[in-house]
């Protein structure tokens, strides 16, 4: 019993109809995290973009150091550093914050990245042309640079929401009970681990290419041109 | 067109004629990328409502020339006047210090820059593009910034494309808009940045009519870099011949294309009127 759902052992089938309800929990418990992670990365990589655009190297520096050291240590020491390190200090936070955080720490230096080369591929010309007419530059930016590089940066972060979502499981080790966890819990208590596992991996895969399809529609429909302005 | 002054004050400063003041003023103005020096201490004038159509050699600071007076790249020593205030500075306690950006745009009003690459905002309508700044800049009023783009596209002969998008659009059509939406702003000084150089062959002639009808205007000042040599022979009051960073020579189209003084100018002459000896 998990969730206060019985599993039914007598066929293999029953097992798998009678398991899919507790997997579901696990199942929303991973969207949770997938869309908290995604935001925290949508906000922290918009913070870091603008740092790494500043004037001074005294701000961009710093930043370009913190973005390459999330960039090149592993999702699981981040989660631990978090989790475990950070109670040592004090500071506790409860595992699915922990682990949303994690996600979003992570995937905030890809973001971060995301928004700037949208922003740089909008051509110099435009900016000049925007100068040369006198606009003034929070008007530049909001009505030449953004409606051009909104449509670059849209696909391109739809596919950093799939990837967190197929890190998610990485939780798992903080006692988060997304959907690979709840199926580990399941195959731990029942003996049997191939039905409640590939359910999770047959469930990851409708949902991922749900997910890219999204992403692949996005892609081919935002206007090439920049968000009209009539 | 233009009067030439032939008795015209090159020491300028109290003159009390305000015609004959020039318009735009370079004093030993020096430009540098790195090493290279794309401006040599140059000298140059131009007198207000006159065509100057600058010629040379490509990275000798023609383009230049306009992208620092649109405010597109700074000067590295030097003074630009335009309107007989610098451009680059401004004056505190009789010094000249580094310009604000407040000064900058209340200059800037007095330029309009046509590209090469036309540089249209491509999600934006061609009527968008011509009422975007004067609504959000001049303060004109959305009514009436219509109303005047729609005259500047009859004017380049594009009022049936009005609502349509810059891609959709010929090479030529869109750097007639691109005049269109420079003149939007009334600038006093047209700056073109060799405007037909990016097009196809056949659609430099329309958008050259453009321009020469706009070179009719009395008051308006012009400075144009181009290829076009016969355009320029037209259209222009003075010729200036750059290269290394410096005026060369300068005359009237006459004396430039008939009878070059220097050999600097007559080779380069040669060079691009008749390319294929």
């Amino acid at each position: 019993m998990f969730f206060g759902i019985e599993w039914d052992t007598s066929s293999q089938w029953a097992f798998a109809v009678s398991i899919f309800p507790i997997l579901l929990h696990g199942l929303v418990v991973t969207l949770e995290a997938t869309v908290v992670g995604f935001f925290i990365a949508l906000l922290l990589g918009l913070v870091l973009a603008a740092l790494k655009s500043a004037p001074t190297r005294f701000v961009r520096w710093p930043a370009k150091v913190v973005t390459e050291f999330i960039r090149d240590t592993p999702l699981l020491i981040q989660l631990f550093f978090l989790f475990y390190v950070l109670p040592e200090f004090g500071l506790t936070l409860p595992a699915f914050l922990t682990g949303a955080l994690a996600l979003g720490v992570q995937y905030s230096a890809y973001t971060s990245e995301v928004y700037r080369g949208g922003l740089e591929a909008v051509a110099k010309g435009q900016r000049e042309a925007a100068r040369a007419l006198n606009l003034a530059p929070a008007r530049t930016f909001t009505h030449v640079i953004l409606p051009q590089a909104i449509p670059r940066i849209i696909p391109a972060l739809g596919n950093y929401l799939v990837s967190i979502m197929k890190d998610v499981p990485v939780l798992s080790v903080v006692t988060v009970l997304e959907m690979l966890g709840v199926a580990k819990i399941i195959g731990d208590r029942t003996g049997g681990y191939l039905i409640p596992i590939s359910m999770v991996g047959g469930l990851y895969l409708i949902m991922t290419i749900v997910a890219s399809l999204g992403v692949r529609y996005l892609d081919t429909h935002l206007p090439k041109r920049g968000l009209s302005l009539k | 067109m233009n009067d030439a002054n032939p008795d015209r004050d090159t020491h300028n400063g109290r003159d009390v004629n305000k015609g004959r003041d020039p318009i735009i003023k370079f004093d030993k103005v020096v430009k540098r990328f790195g090493d290279h020096v794309v401006l040599d201490e140059l000298d140059f004038e131009v007198k207000r409502g006159e065509k100057v159509t600058i010629i040379g050699p490509s990275g000798s600071g023609k383009s230049t020339v306009l992208r620092i007076l649109m405010t597109l790249e700074e000067i590295n020593d030097g003074v630009v006047y335009v309107g007989g205030q610098p451009l680059w500075h401004q004056w505190r306690r009789e010094q000249l210090i580094p310009a604000s950006e407040q000064h900058l745009r209340q200059m800037r009003s007095q330029l309009g820059m046509v590209f090469q690459q036309f540089n249209l905002f491509p999600h934006m309508t061609v009527l968008r593009n011509l009422t975007e700044a004067p609504v959000q800049v001049g303060g004109v009023a959305k009514a009436e910034a219509r109303k005047r783009g729609m005259e500047l596209l009859e004017m380049v002969g594009l009022a049936d494309q009005a609502n349509k998008y810059p891609h959709q659009l010929s090479g030529g059509q869109q750097q007639r808009v691109g005049i269109a939406r420079a003149l939007a702003m009334r600038p006093k000084i047209m700056l073109f940045d060799e405007p037909t150089s990016a097009l196809d062959p056949e659609l430099v002639g329309e958008v050259l009519n453009v321009i020469r009808t706009l070179a009719d205007e009395h008051d308006l000042t012009m400075l144009l870099v181009t290829h076009e040599m016969h355009f320029a022979r037209q259209v222009s009051d003075r010729i200036c011949f750059f290269d290394k960073g410096r005026i060369k020579e300068q005359g009237t189209p006459e004396e430039i294309f008939t009878a070059p003084k220097e050999e600097r100018t007559r080779a380069f002459l040669k060079a691009v009127l008749d390319p294929d000896d």
